[in-house]
């Protein structure tokens, strides 16, 4: 019962200022925070660019240059912690929606520094391959952003509240009725039905999933094959072909469940290992300046 | 007949085991009946190997009988060893029929027809009752169960149900589930369910269609055999497979036998007690009541009370009870030093709502309660702080802050917080010591308790808490003597959910005050029902109706069961005429609602869609019970990428459990409320803990302190469905490790394949786990820390709900 008792508030305790009450997005976070923080940042670096005077021109080995490259990379080395940010849960204040959006706008930034910090010399060597490597990673975050601020209503429509366990119960419900309901059928009219039972709804791989269209479903065809069929008995074959559209309508919305947490999920696939290898490529191209200062 | 002994012992659970073995140890004669084979039958009935615990751990043991954690065959093993060492008489397959005589005398007839005579008797036959046998033949047989405690303890069983009540299809729908693989057949003699839920019949039915059990109508037991059930059916005999019969046949109370033998309960409600002195001695002088029938659910406390009943009956009037430290430490830190007893007693003469209080009820309160010593000046406790606990005052007096600059003082005697403890919202006002002083601070449980037990008590608190809710309303124009006329006429409704109370047009002028629960206000515009305002618990209506005498206009429906005191207009309206700047005050807040009104109608013609919206939403609100929220998680499907990170983060901010479930629940217009704890005003899961470890801390967070004994009560009275029955899993590798190596499960819970795998044998025991609101965590709730698009958010329904939110989505 003590903690029911406590008279003077544990320092432990929420303040209400912690408490994220606020709707908004990691976009509009903080009135575009980030986003004015970022411009500001890059609109320094341009007009800086221009106006400074660095001889004979302007260029990675440059004190600019160095300047440029070491906010860089110690930005990347920043960016890449949102990934143990995320998973680390420490009981200070930290809002992963603020991470985000700091994310979000200072990598697009990196844009700027990264490509002002060559001084648009770039060839067939190292350095150009970590510049290009910091390119694609910032486009897939680009995607990422665009799959974030677009796709979830979507995904929010398809499932009309059902989830993913749920969807998968239904189909595995459908299975056993048109189980017990294939029973009268014909062997020729069983064979699709039997086939359709058979089917994995996750089969199809990474093309199918992406697109979301299935033309080897056993499903679909079962449909197909028992509403053309004229073999078994009229009342019996009905069932099973309202049964089959019926599961054919849970595999859509399951499969399109399926497309939409691809769709958000797979360029993390393409974001995080270029990640690495650009710090490899980074610590490559920071050696090898050193190497010849 | 055989011999009169000094005490006779009826029920040999923990209570009545614990109190022979003293009799025994004392030498004293005595006789222990038991109807069954075997002591102790409820534990017996466990399932093989389940883990029975030991809380509360704050509370010595004092027993010839040993009990610590342990598994069901241990503890039976060491009571079974603990009863001969104390020389223990038993008589067993005495199941009592009948008690006549008196003190001195009493006779026990016994069904069987033997008849045992005793100058007292020690009822301690719990609450359980006599659950109904099966009558077939081979109804004795072991593989029949009268209660499922886990339905994962059975897997790949052939399982046959007896009883078509909630009971019955619960237990057959927990073993249905299809990762068990059990084949569960349903038996019902008749052809329709009508003994049960609608909602547990059509799951059933459903769970019959999907192919998971087999419900047989008009159907019966004829013959049990191992292995295989014979059934009578409608078409003639059949036999079935049957590993496991489950019988749910109902069960006798144990009320109507022990008002039977004279003695009277404090009430007539299915909570009621029977009624005892301090030493246990019920109404009828020579029969003591211990144990579950008591109202003590816990064996620990079980056994005590056996000891010290015996002890009682032996003339030790000495004997303090074993929690006699634990009430000596409460008053500890006091000024001046008195024993238990003698505080006690100043306490009860002290203050009025005790004055009604046996010394036994005294003693139990006082272990939920706190006293404590204020100097002149310190806070008790400040406004908008949460809070439902309720105050009494023993010495001094307090000051309220009723208003900027409005101090009401409320004297010695008195009680305080009681506002907080009726209607679950937060405090309304700051409190004073106005002068050194000592107040008891009673928790919400106990004072519920003692509404319920003691009639005085109930009648005071509640007349005080209307006096205070009106004078708070009415921000101190006030004296309670105005109120008085009010009070007198005022009248307590309950209204379940959804109805209306106030029709838009009729006619009327009673005012209402929320007493508990939350009302919301619609308005009828171009033929819609409008969405314009939720009332919380603490707020009044039907004003405008008395002020300008016309025809209301909105209509108010409660949003949640909620508790209404309705004051007549006569009665208002010359109170009103009695203190003309509450008259002004009242007026003022009228405008306020009829131009936020005309706001929201003004709005409709020119944002129609927003206004639809935004009310539409509300009545969705509402109706996913968040009006008797305080503090609910949503999110914003517009901004939901389904990562699961709340749900990582919260398993990995507590023990390795989440408490929510995101992709549950009802979503509306893109918003979505997951399955996660509200923290309700009144919540539903504190109604019964038997070690009454739910409490409210001090941020509105309902939560649970360590010592929850499994038993789901909490899990069942949720209707959100928020609370999970799970045993913590264990230690997971590091994050680094994880992330560096891959070994491990990495963030979140582990998957129960990783656990299991972990453990081994091991089955550890499960309790329940709840939201906590992340109590202690200085950053605050993790699930929407850890969301990293900014979907989820906490609010209280009147946050979201207010005109702000409008104003925002319409701009």
């Amino acid at each position: 019962m003590a903690s029911l008792f406590q008279r003077r508030r544990s320092k432990a305790t929420q303040v209400e200022r912690v408490r994220e009450r606020r709707h908004e997005g990691f976009l509009r976070y903080a009135g575009f925070r980030w986003a004015k923080i970022s411009g500001g940042l890059c609109l320094l670096i341009i007009v800086s660019y221009a106006l400074i005077d660095v001889t004979p021109r302007h260029n990675g080995g440059s004190w600019y240059g160095y300047t440029l490259g070491t906010i860089g990379a110690a930005l990347i080395l920043w960016l890449t912690a949102l990934g143990y940010r995320k998973r680390k849960m420490t009981r200070d204040h930290w809002s992963l929606k603020a991470w985000t959006s700091a994310h979000v706008y200072l990598g697009l930034s990196l844009i700027i520094i990264g490509t002002w910090h060559t001084g648009f010399q770039l060839g067939w060597n190292v350095h150009t391959l970590a510049w290009a490597l910091m390119m694609l990673v910032i486009l897939s975050g680009l995607y990422g952003v665009i799959v974030y601020a677009t796709l979830p209503q979507a995904l929010s429509n398809n499932r009309e509240q059902m989830t993913q366990m749920q969807m998968l119960e239904a189909i595995r419900a459908f299975d056993r009725q048109l189980h017990s309901a294939a029973q009268p059928l014909t062997p020729e009219d069983t064979a699709p039905v039997l086939a359709a039972l058979d089917e994995d709804p996750f089969a199809g791989g990474i093309a199918a999933r992406l697109s979301g269209r299935y033309p080897n479903c056993a499903t679909a065809a079962a449909y197909r094959a028992l509403s053309a069929s004229r073999s078994s008995d009229a009342e019996a074959r009905t069932k099973v072909v309202g049964l089959l559209s019926q599961k054919e309508a849970a595999l859509a919305r399951l499969r399109e469940h399926l497309r939409i947490r691809a769709l958000l999920e797979i360029w993390l696939y393409v974001h995080v290992p270029l990640t690495f290898a650009l710090i490899a490529a980074l610590s490559a191209h920071i050696v090898s300046v050193f190497f010849y200062w | 007949m055989s011999e009169a002994v000094k005490v006779a012992i009826i029920g040999s659970g923990p209570a009545g085991l614990s109190a022979a073995s003293r009799a025994g140890q004392l030498g004293m004669s005595h006789i222990l009946l038991e109807k069954t084979d075997h002591l102790s039958d409820t534990i017996f009935k466990y399932q093989k190997g389940k883990r029975v615990l030991a809380t509360p751990e704050r509370l010595d043991l004092r027993s010839d009988c040993r009990f610590a954690e342990g598994a069901r065959e241990y503890i039976l093993g060491n009571w079974d060893e603990d009863a001969a060492n104390n020389k223990v008489q038993v008589a067993y397959h005495a199941e009592v029929a009948e008690v006549s005589g008196e003190k001195g005398a009493f006779a026990i007839k016994t069904t069987k027809g033997d008849v045992y005579t005793a100058e007292n008797i020690v009822l301690a036959i719990g609450t359980q009752g006599n659950p109904n046998r099966m009558r077939c033949e081979g109804a004795d047989l072991p593989h029949i169960i009268y209660q499922v405690d886990d339905p994962e303890d059975f897997k790949d069983r052939h399982i046959t149900v007896v009883g078509s009540g909630d009971a019955g299809i619960e237990n057959a729908l927990g073993v249905a589930e299809e990762a068990l693989e059990n084949t569960v057949t349903i038996l019902n003699r008749s052809k329709d369910f009508a003994r049960a839920k609608a909602k547990n019949v059509a799951d059933m039915m459903e769970a019959g269609e999907n192919g998971l059990m087999s419900i047989r109508t008009e159907t019966q037991p004829k013959k049990v055999e191992p292995g295989f059930l014979t059934l009578e059916t409608p078409d003639g005999d059949e036999t079935i497979p049957c590993d496991v019969i489950v019988a749910r046949l109902g069960s006798v109370a144990p009320r109507g036998f022990v008002e039977s033998m004279g003695i009277e309960f404090t009430g007539p409600d299915r909570e009621a007690f029977p009624k005892l002195s301090p030493i246990f001695e019920s109404t009828v002088p020579g029969i003591f009541v211990i144990g579950a029938l008591a109202g003590y659910p816990l064996i620990k406390h079980c056994m005590n009370q056996g000891y010290d009943v015996v002890e009682f009956i032996n003339g030790n009037s000495d004997l303090t009870p074993a929690d006699e430290k634990d009430l000596a430490a409460i008053f500890e830190g006091l000024p001046k030093k008195k024993s238990v007893s003698e505080w006690l007693e100043y306490l009860r003469t002290r203050v009025s709502i005790f004055a009604d209080v046996s010394p036994l009820q005294m003693r139990e309160f006082m272990l939920d309660s706190k006293v404590a010593f204020y100097r002149k000046g310190d806070v008790v406790f400040e406004k908008g702080e949460p809070g439902s606990s309720l105050f009494a005052i023993a010495d001094g007096f307090v000051e309220v802050e009723v208003g900027p600059g409005v101090i009401v003082p409320i004297e010695q005697g008195s009680i305080f917080g009681e506002v907080g403890l009726i209607s679950g919202r937060k405090r309304g006002a700051t409190i004073r010591a106005g002068a050194d002083g000592i107040f008891v601070e009673v928790s919400r449980t106990a004072a519920l308790k003692l509404m319920a037990s003691v009639p005085g008590a109930k009648r005071a608190i509640n007349r005080i808490s209307l006096e205070r809710q009106l004078l708070q309303i009415f921000k101190g124009g006030l004296t309670v003597d105005d109120l008085g006329p009010v009070v007198d006429t005022a009248e307590v409704e309950r209204v379940p959910a959804g109805k209306i109370v106030l029709t838009e047009g009729e006619q009327g002028d009673d005012v209402y005050v929320i007493r508990s629960g939350s009302m919301v206000v619609e308005k009828d515009i171009g033929g819609k029902p409008i969405f314009l305002r939720y009332l919380p618990a603490g707020s009044f209506f039907g004003e405008m109706g008395v002020l300008s005498g016309a025809p209301r206009n909105a209509t108010v429906k409660a949003a949640v069961g909620a508790e209404l005191i309705k004051l007549t207009g006569e009665s208002f309206r010359k109170m009103l005429a009695a203190r003309p700047q509450v008259r002004e005050a009242t007026e003022a807040a009228v405008a306020e609602r009829a131009q936020m009104n005309s706001f929201i109608e003004s709005r409709k013609a020119s944002y129609s869609s927003a206004v639809d919206l935004y009310s539409d939403t509300a009545s969705f609100i509402m109706k996913e019970g968040l009006g008797e929220a305080t503090d609910a998680l949503l999110i914003d499907e517009n901004l939901c990428v389904g990562c699961d990170n709340c749900e990582k983060a919260c398993a990995d901010s507590h023990e390795g459990l989440s408490r929510l479930d995101r992709e549950a629940g009802k979503t509306f217009a893109h918003l979505h409320v997951p399955t996660s704890c509200r923290h309700c005003e009144h919540p539903h899961c504190m109604a019964d803990c038997p070690p009454n470890v739910i409490h409210r801390g001090p941020d509105g967070e309902v939560f649970m302190e360590p010592g929850c004994i499994g038993c789901g009560n909490c899990m069942r009275n949720c209707p959100y469905g928020v609370i999970r029955m799970e045993a913590a899993p264990p230690q997971k590798p590091s994050l680094l490790r994880w992330l560096l190596t891959g070994f491990g499960p990495g963030p979140g819970e582990p998957s129960p394949k990783w656990t299991k795998k972990q453990l081994g044998d091991e089955k550890p025991k499960k309790i329940a786990v709840k939201c906590d609101m992340c109590k202690g965590i200085a950053g605050g709730p993790a699930c929407v820390r850890a969301c990293p698009t900014g979907a989820a958010i906490r609010v209280s329904p009147e946050e979201f709900l207010s005109i702000a939110r409008l104003d925002e989505d319409t701009d």
